[in-house]
């Protein structure tokens, strides 16, 4: 590891939880790494299962969701090799933040950029937590990710739900946790008083 | 589900048809650096912007922002060491194509090659493609379809023909707006905007990245504008000073709003801003943005009379 990374060396948290509540004490600021199991899932997966319905056999429980689309080889065996996998930007798929943890059990969305604020009770009420990730810097997390273990929606490809197994990946920083605080909302409403300000001398 | 006999990923169109060229003329050539732009675009690190990260590394005093840029700068040395995408967003695949009023090659062939490579790229590198029917959604497979890649032409002088690939990340394209604003908005008006823009942006484009400003025109061109500025490499102006004064002013007031890389906080939210301008009608005031992520990847490459390939940023 580079002493780039090293420097920000942290707690790390594996996927899936055991204990539902485990995500119950993390609070934003924190920085952190993950390993075990992470579910990716995109636009079109989650249209697919919350807006027509359509059930993945995975069980979720206790997941931690990365959206992504990655970029993969099919190779001849029907497997996928990993290409290129980043993430994208979550606020397009806030809505399903509450199906997710109440139908399915998922406990951490993973991203960029954060969900909604209305988001936020969910995960009050879910004890889930937003795991932002640094946005675009898809070569290193695909370091991270050890393999592809299984694949479902294929046909959305490459909008699938994917389960990576990975390690050592981020960092991630608790941007949205369950005690109603947002990173984004804080820097958000500082920005909107700053322009404010700014703005009497445009 | 249906695999091509390459085991790659399932095609509902291969590459398109018919070249309208023989295989072994210049215009073969331009589909070969057609594909080569696109991909390199993807992998290969402009060195403005790589140096704008770093600077910004340097002078950034929010905890999170440095952390995030170390890990940005960190992702562009393993995209270079495994030569990898930087980012897993293969995008939009927008050229600008300069071509010398005296050069003797045929656009129409130019348009065709670059199709014909962004689609052997796709295919062949694979890259993931992103380009659906607005309504079917439906894939096309090849990051080619109806009116994609887009493309814009200018004429300047010489005989080479230029090409500019930028392929556009969806996080920072939509986080795109247009206003007409109206005469008596005034400068004020443009700023303002502009600014309400980056606040409500925020962290979704992938910041610190570049802000592309169109100003004047019709609604068209002036998004058109906003889309060009990205081209720019950063450090330089506006070559109007009147507009250059005004890229600066706005720059500084920018980073002012804390928004910080990723939204996450910090000093640290643009990188540049670069305004493009053209005249507008007397009734208005137009204003458009078009933000670039930190991964302002672009790609181009001079093509002379005889074939020769120049590649660069």
């Amino acid at each position: 590891m580079s002493d780039r990374l090293a420097r920000l060396e942290g707690r790390h948290l594996r996927f899936p939880l055991d204990d539902p509540d485990a995500l119950r004490e993390l609070r934003v600021g924190e920085r952190l790494w993950v390993d075990g199991q992470v579910i990716g899932l995109r636009d079109a997966t989650h249209i697919a299962m919350f807006d027509r319905g359509e059930r993945p056999r995975t069980d979720l429980r206790g997941a931690a969701v990365l959206h992504t689309a990655p970029n993969v080889r099919i190779l001849p065996d029907g497997r996928y090799e990993k290409l290129c996998i980043g993430t994208t930007t979550s606020a397009r798929m806030s809505r399903f933040t509450r199906p997710l943890m109440s139908e399915y059990g998922v406990r951490a969305i993973m991203g960029k950029a954060g969900l909604l604020p209305d988001a936020l009770p969910v995960l009050g009420e879910f004890g889930g937590v937003y795991l932002a990730l640094v946005g675009g810097s898809a070569a290193l997390e695909t370091t991270q990710i050890e393999a592809i273990e299984g694949v479902e929606f294929e046909q959305y490809l490459p909008e699938c739900l994917w389960k990576f197994r990975v390690k050592h990946f981020g960092p991630l920083f608790v941007a949205m946790d369950n005690h109603g605080e947002s990173l984004f909302e804080a820097v958000h409403d500082q920005a909107a008083r700053t322009l404010e300000r700014l703005a009497t001398r445009l | 589900m249906e695999r091509d006999d390459r085991g790659l990923m399932p095609i509902s169109e291969s590459v398109t048809d018919a070249a309208h060229y023989p295989a072994d003329s210049v215009y073969a050539r331009v589909e070969g650096a057609a594909q080569k732009l696109y991909v390199d675009a993807l992998k290969v690190f402009p060195p403005d912007v790589k140096d704008a990260l770093a600077r910004a590394r340097a002078a950034e005093t929010s905890a999170n922002g440095i952390d995030v840029l170390d890990v940005m700068l960190e992702t562009i040395d393993v995209a270079e060491r495994d030569q990898n995408l930087v980012c897993q967003d293969t995008g939009t695949v927008v050229y600008w194509v300069e071509a010398g009023q005296d050069s003797p090659l045929e656009l129409a062939r130019i348009a065709a090659a670059v199709r014909r490579g962004t689609e052997r790229a796709t295919l062949e590198h694979p890259l993931r493609s992103n380009t659906v029917h607005p309504l079917t959604r439906e894939h096309t497979r090849t990051n080619t379809g109806r009116f994609l890649p887009a493309m814009h032409y200018e004429f300047v002088e010489g005989r080479d023909v230029t090409l500019h690939c930028l392929p556009k990340g969806s996080g920072c394209e939509n986080m795109s707006f247009l206003k007409m604003l109206v005469p008596a908005d005034g400068v004020r008006g443009v700023k303002r905007f502009i600014l309400d823009c980056l606040v409500e942006a925020a962290g979704k484009p992938c910041p610190p990245g570049i802000c592309g400003v169109g100003l004047g025109g019709t609604a068209d061109l002036c998004a058109t504008l906003a889309k060009r500025a990205l081209l720019r490499p950063i450090g330089r102006h506006n070559e109007d000073p009147v507009v250059a004064a005004l890229e600066d002013e706005l720059f500084a007031l920018a980073n002012e709003l804390g928004i910080g890389p990723m939204g996450l906080g910090g000093a640290t939210t643009l990188l540049a801003l670069h305004i493009e301008h053209a005249h507008t009608h007397i009734t208005q005031n137009p204003v458009a943005v078009c933000m670039q992520c930190w991964a302002a990847r672009r790609a181009s490459a001079r093509v002379a009379p005889d074939g020769a390939i120049v590649y660069g940023f």
